[in-house]
């Protein structure tokens, strides 16, 4: 009987087809909120005219606000009897800075299903490749998250 | 132009070279909320104390990734903006709210790639116990002298 692994037919048809996509507004009000709670305050993250002498000809977002759970797409909407989430860690490569006032889009693709048996049962190891980009179509940033079900 | 950002250069930077360790004592409750309400994530374990009791913690516990964060403002503090090019994290013991952490890192390897200047950096965050609550390795490019 096949009925002993986690990674059944109709969800290995998932790899590299189910998506998930978010669009998200990049507010100042956000932004301010991460800077101050990753206690960051360099004045380029909040002072326009500081800003206008950057690289970037202004204020732009740390790129670990793409960490903060605008990651977007790892897999939670599987259909998968184990209720227990662990994160397995990410990886993230960055391209273009983000502005204030940018539409992000992000879109999660099931990479790749792996499975193990642990000390607590069978867990299900859900890997998912992250894309950003902007309003311009530009890539901001891809990522590879590993999201474990046990 | 280039002073705000490019705070270190690549002829200055050898491998073996430890980053300016960064440490945020402690990490209250307070900049877990902000951290859950700039990334939109209100999982109960990372703000609602009862809940967290009540699933057999004494306390609520950061988001892994806050860690991320912390670990890019290291290195920023260090490099100056808009250097990072590759961050992957792995975590290790739990970040609980009231815990004071350290960032770390050593940089492991320096070399030119399709034009770039580039370092690895090999990091870490530990407690006040002295765990490891991540492992995190970057690549960043440099700006050069010439």
């Amino acid at each position: 009987m096949a009925g002993d692994t986690l990674i059944t037919d109709e969800l290995r048809k998932t790899i590299g087809v189910a998506k998930q996509s978010t669009t998200i507004e990049m507010e100042k009000g956000m932004l301010r909120q991460f800077v101050d709670a990753i206690g960051d305050p360099n004045p380029l993250w909040s002072d326009e005219e500081h800003a206008k002498k950057s690289q970037y000809g202004g204020i732009t977002f740390p790129p670990g606000i793409l960490a903060a759970s605008l990651m977007g797409g790892s897999g939670p909407w599987l259909d998968i009897p184990l209720q227990r989430i662990l994160d397995g860690g990410s990886e993230w490569e960055f391209f273009e800075p983000i502005r204030p006032g940018d539409v992000i889009t992000v879109v999660g693709t099931i990479g790749d299903l792996r499975e193990r048996q642990g000390s607590v049962g069978k867990m299900l190891f859900i890997i998912s490749d992250i894309e950003w980009k902007n309003q311009k179509g530009e890539v901001v940033a891809t990522g590879r998250a590993t999201l474990i079900r046990y | 132009m280039s002073e705000l950002i490019d705070k270190v250069y690549f002829e200055d930077v050898n491998e073996g070279d430890e980053v300016p360790p960064f440490s945020v004592n402690p990490v209250t409750r307070t900049i877990i909320v902000k951290y859950a309400g700039a990334g939109g994530d209100f999982s109960p374990m990372h703000h609602d104390e009862l809940h967290a009791i009540r699933t057999g913690a004494d306390r609520i516990f950061a988001h892994g990734l806050l860690g991320a964060g912390f670990m890019g403002t290291t290195l920023e503090k260090w490099l100056g903006v808009g250097h990072l090019r590759r961050l992957r994290t792995r975590f290790g013991e739990r970040l609980w709210a009231n815990d004071s952490i350290t960032c770390k890192g050593v940089v492991t390897k320096k070399y030119v790639q399709d034009g770039e200047h580039l370092i690895d950096i090999d990091a870490w965050i530990e407690n006040q116990w002295g765990q490891r609550t991540h492992t995190i390795w970057a690549t960043a490019a440099l700006p050069t002298r010439s």
